[in-house]
């Protein structure tokens, strides 16, 4: 069976923005799958990162707001002091649940709701970051089937996020960040075979 | 099956058990976070599977409470979002002093960190004795909690920054008193507060209400759920009410919103229409 991806999750920290302009400025326009990513960043750090990420590259990156529906070729930031979640229907949630692996957004949140419903269909991303956080849940990703991809630690500008999720589970690939764009664009699959609508009966 | 969508019936299971037995109703609430919590929940207690507990559950109401402990998350804050808090003290507050006595009504109000901000807020503002507040919660532990009026020392730093941000200038140690490790907010923040258990998937609407706050309870929330509780909020309030949603909950796409004007954009108050 060739399975069919149907997301990409991101856990990214310290070094980020940087990061992130460069991977996502890589992808073009059609992409075919959703991204969604948790970049740590202060409680009171405004939505700027998501606009300005949007003026930088060729997806559109938008804030995550409750209840949006994932659509493919979309980037949705969790915006600061919120966790973002998966919904089974094929849509975003939003919670004020306590820190988790001491962040808020927490990427470990992201990456288990997200490999509940997403299954081995999922890629799991660790980037660049001087915590611990994605290394628990990029390991619940592996375990349902998904891919887990991380940043070269010595690519990396901080390197112990990318050097715990290495521990933590068997990774797919460990990729320096100018290899990261083509090796999503290889997994991920054409446009035109997107095999799955996403929309449930709620959604 | 996957275990996972084994583990899914599961919960569907479990939540319609409680719902029947103990009235608590969390079925139309998202699933990604509720099952969060759920497995914690279970990975902590005694039981190896959902349907393994079931039976305890059903029949044990102090599992039930440890459960219902488990699933109603009670983080808060004062003055969480100064930004929000500012704009209530120099766009809604100027409204609320026309009235010679206002109604507030704070719907999920956990340990009631919100309902004391707002009191610090009222009185600085010599709204002083023209208030009564009710707070509101499912959770009738964090609400004997928030009648103490007892916060955590450590705390007290974060939240002095927050109502200096807020646009606070009197001193915040003096509604306080510290005791070891422990911060006893003073007796005037708290004869004006009402707590009382309220849940927002079953009871009725809090008449006439100048304002109504219901701040990150709503995201936990189903469509179906969130809709109840609009109209629930939308029928308490006066014309001229203030609505305060959470910085992430908004009126946007509502049918609702056409009775509301957004008062400060991007921080969640709106205003009932007259008409
Ligand atoms: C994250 S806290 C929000 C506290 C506060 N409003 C704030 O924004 O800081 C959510 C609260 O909603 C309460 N809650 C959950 N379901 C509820 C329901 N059905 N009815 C009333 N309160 C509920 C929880 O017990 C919890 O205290």
């Amino acid at each position: 069976m060739t399975r069919v991806f149907q997301a990409v999750v991101i856990g990214v920290s310290t070094g980020g923005v940087h990061a992130l302009q460069k991977l996502l400025g890589q992808l073009p326009a059609d992409f075919a799958l959703p991204v969604l990513i948790v970049q740590h960043m202060r409680p009171d750090a405004g939505s700027g990162l998501a606009k300005l990420l949007d003026k930088c590259c060729a997806l559109r990156v938008k804030e995550a707001d409750e209840l949006d529906e994932i659509l493919p070729g979309t980037v949705y930031l969790a915006p600061p002091n919120y966790h973002l979640l998966v919904e089974r229907e094929g849509f975003l949630s939003l919670s004020a649940d306590p820190y988790v692996s001491f962040a808020r957004p927490s990427a470990d949140v992201l990456f288990e709701s997200a490999a509940a419903v997403f299954g081995p269909n999922l890629i799991g991303v660790v980037l660049t970051g001087a915590n611990f956080d994605g290394s628990l849940g990029l390991k619940t990703i592996k375990q349902n089937g998904g891919v887990a991809i991380v940043q070269d630690p010595a690519d990396a500008e901080a390197r112990q996020m990318p050097q715990a999720a290495i521990a933590a589970t068997g990774v797919d690939y460990v990729v320096a960040l100018d290899g990261m764009a083509a090796l999503l664009q290889k997994l991920a699959p054409r446009r035109t075979t997107m095999p799955h609508d996403m929309r449930g009966r709620d959604a | 099956m996957k275990p996972d969508e084994v583990e899914d019936v599961e919960i569907r299971l479990l939540l319609e058990g409680v719902e029947r037995i103990y009235g608590y109703d969390f079925r139309d609430y998202a699933d990604a976070s509720i099952k969060r919590r759920l497995t914690h929940w279970l990975a902590e207690s005694e039981f190896e599977t959902f349907s393994q507990a079931q039976s305890l559950l059903l029949r044990d109401r102090s599992v039930f409470e440890s459960l219902l402990r488990g699933i109603t998350v009670n983080v808060t804050e004062m003055f969480r979002d100064p930004a929000f808090f500012k704009a209530l003290r120099e766009q809604v507050v100027p409204f609320l002093k026309t009235y010679p006595f206002v109604k507030i009504w704070h719907a999920g109000c956990a340990t009631g960190e919100e309902a004391y901000s707002m009191a610090i807020l009222l009185n600085e503002e010599g709204m002083a004795g023209r208030y009564r507040m009710y707070a509101t919660d499912i959770n009738e532990t964090v609400l004997q909690k928030a009648g103490e009026g007892v916060v955590s020392i450590t705390e007290m730093q974060r939240f002095t920054r927050n109502y200096q941000k807020s646009g606070g200038s009197a001193s915040f140690a003096d509604y306080y008193t510290a005791r070891y490790d422990r911060a006893i907010l003073s007796s005037a923040l708290k004869k004006d507060i009402v707590f009382a258990p309220h849940n927002l998937a079953v009871d009725g609407e809090f008449g006439e209400m100048n304002m109504v706050l219901c701040r990150n309870v709503m995201i936990y929330f189903k469509p179906t759920l969130k809709e109840r509780c609009l109209r629930l909020f939308d029928s308490s309030l006066l014309p001229g009410g203030f609505l305060c949603l959470g910085l992430k909950e908004s009126l946007e796409k509502r049918k609702m919103a056409e009775r509301y004007e957004e008062l400060a954009p991007g921080l969640r108050i709106y205003r009932k229409r007259y008409d």
